[in-house]
């Protein structure tokens, strides 16, 4: 965990390519980069090639052409020195499996241990500031089964946290997940941001993006746009990225501004849901703290 | 009789140490189709005047692995491809067996004759049997999050491809080591029976190979004793004893493990 605190994370996907098996181009020369401390959304429709990205930068497929590369290093390099952590979609896991929440945190501490996987003295402690940063340490000894589906994604992110993981992978975080949880989850990403990691969030849930993450790289087979996310939630972005497959609401000046002129209240039952104002900008709460971030992020894109 | 008792709770104990992985990773089917392949191996290693075991293992090999290939190259789903391969392998077996003339009986082989087991089997069991465990012991965490999430073990560097071949190699050596003593077609109930009793008393992994191993040590010498007294065949016996135990923990297993379940 200590020795790579100090070190800038970042991630370089130049021209991947990935054509499977069976002929399916799942990604045409993809190009992007990200440098930590940075939360980046990667947003895309079902079969956008999201997942391929994914699993290219855990090095499970191989780039028909074109290369990943963590810190200006192969992937290879990065996952010996245990820079990657993955906190998975919930319907991958298998929850009835025999294992604790402590068990399930231990597993990230794998690579740094012997062959045998004895845990040290040391372990045990890295589990516990763990489990005890996400809030879980109480249900340390629950069965994976016995748990919200909020507290089970936190069980994950605190075996990312075990791990040390750098550059750390979510899929799909929210679903599943209550307000308070999505919100504690975002706060956590955000402290972890300010140690310098690389996180890449693979979601559809449009409305949580500008609230918590600085960029966004926008994927349909290719990269369509990435920079600040800001400038690439755009409604013409979207629409290019999502197609026909978003809902439209649009709330005519007669149906909302009479009333006191400014506000306008959304209320949703789940997602988050992207609200533009006038002349399409970006609307959504919870700026502060974060103009210097955006402003150098913008920067580092242009 | 205590040469049957040995090898016999050796071989439960190598049997459920596997199981509990096997049920897990949904594996189940594995260890039938290993073990129905192992025959065509045997008869063709009696021909060229191999040693049967080796030639077995082969055999049980050469199915798990041609399954995953064919797998990997098709559209087939996996147990489909595995029902077509080790039933093929088998009708092969059974053909190449009707050609030959020998003294072994197809009988041993399929039902296992672990009553009548010679010095020399004893002691290629035990060094298998505790061979195999031990690895299997020793490498549980390795192989227990292969099972649990194959993507975190790849992402912290473990060698996935190594460990699977590993466990299916293991799992070959262990039913070819324990043809002698329940046969071919029972050698299945071994390598699922404890390992789901085990589930269904506990949460924890530790426990359930702990639980998996004391119910197939108990079955063993439960059936060994009742073939032995009411002169029947061992294998049915012990398989018998642990279906029995499931069924018995099934009724009686803690109402919070079965509330679990559901959950999952």
């Amino acid at each position: 965990m200590i020795e790579h605190a100090t070190k800038q994370m970042s991630l370089t996907v130049d021209d991947l390519s990935v054509v499977y098996g069976n002929g399916n181009a799942a990604l045409q020369g993809a190009t992007f980069s990200l440098h930590g401390g940075t939360i980046c959304a990667l947003v895309g429709i079902n079969g956008s090639g999201k997942s391929t990205l994914f699993k290219s930068i855990m090095g499970f497929v191989r780039p028909t052409s074109g290369a990943v590369k963590i810190n200006g290093a192969d992937i290879k390099t990065a996952l010996k020195n245990q820079l990657v952590a993955y906190v998975p979609q919930s319907e991958e896991v298998d929850w009835s499996f025999p294992v604790s929440v402590a068990d399930v945190v231990m597993m990230g501490c794998y690579g740094k241990m012997n062959w045998m996987r004895i845990p040290r003295k040391f372990d045990h402690e890295v589990v516990e500031k763990s489990l005890r940063r996400v809030a879980m340490w109480d249900f340390r000894d629950r069965q994976i089964g016995e748990l919200s589906g909020g507290q089970k994604k936190r069980v994950f992110l605190a075996r990312a946290l075990a791990q040390g993981g750098r550059m750390i992978l979510l899929d799909e975080p929210f679903t599943g997940v209550d307000v308070k949880t999505e919100d504690a989850i975002i706060d956590l990403l955000r402290e972890l941001r300010e140690e310098g990691a690389v996180i890449l969030v693979s979601t559809h849930n449009l409305g949580a993006v500008p609230e918590f993450c600085d960029q966004v790289v926008l994927i349909n087979r290719k990269v369509l746009a990435y920079g600040a996310t800001d400038e690439i939630f755009t409604e013409q972005n979207l629409t290019a990225a999502f197609g026909g497959q978003l809902r439209h609401f649009h709330f005519e000046q007669s149906t909302i501004q009479r009333h006191d002129g400014r506000a306008v209240k959304v209320l949703t039952d789940d997602e988050r849901p992207l609200v533009f104002g006038k002349d399409g900008h970006l609307e959504y709460k919870n700026r502060e703290g974060r103009e210097e971030l955006i402003k150098s992020r913008r920067k580092e894109t242009e | 009789m205590q040469a049957a008792m040995l090898s016999g709770c050796l071989i439960a104990v190598m049997c459920a140490l596997l199981s509990c992985f096997l049920i897990l990773r949904g594996w189940s089917l594995m260890g039938d189709a290993i073990s129905h392949a192992v025959l065509p191996g045997i008869v063709l290693a009696y021909w060229i005047g191999m040693p049967l075991l080796i030639g077995a293992f082969f055999s049980g090999l050469f199915c798990a692995l041609g399954t995953g290939f064919i797998k990997n190259h098709s559209r087939i789903k996996e147990d489909t491809v595995m029902g077509v391969v080790f039933t093929g392998l088998f009708a092969v077996g059974l053909v190449m067996f009707t050609r030959t003339t020998s003294d072994i009986h197809l009988d041993h082989i399929l039902f296992g004759n672990i009553l009548g087991i010679s010095n020399r089997q004893v002691g290629e069991i035990s060094v298998v049997a505790v061979c195999v465990s031990a690895v299997v012991w020793l490498k549980r965490r390795d192989f227990l999050l292969l099972s649990f999430d194959p993507s975190q073990a790849r992402v912290i560097y473990l060698p996935v491809r190594i460990l699977h071949y590993a466990l299916l190699c293991l799992l070959t050596l262990a039913i070819v080591i324990s043809l002698h003593a329940v046969g071919i077609i029972l050698v299945t109930a071994l390598l699922i029976s404890p390992g789901a009793t085990a589930f269904l008393w506990t949460k924890r992994f530790d426990r359930m190979m702990a639980i998996a191993c004391a119910t197939a040590v108990f079955s063993t010498i439960t059936g060994i004793l009742m073939s032995y007294h009411f002169d029947l065949r061992s294998g049915p016996c012990i398989v018998l004893v642990q279906a029995l135990l499931f069924v018995l923990s099934m009724v009686l297993g803690p109402r919070w493990v079965k509330k679990m379940g559901q959950m999952g």
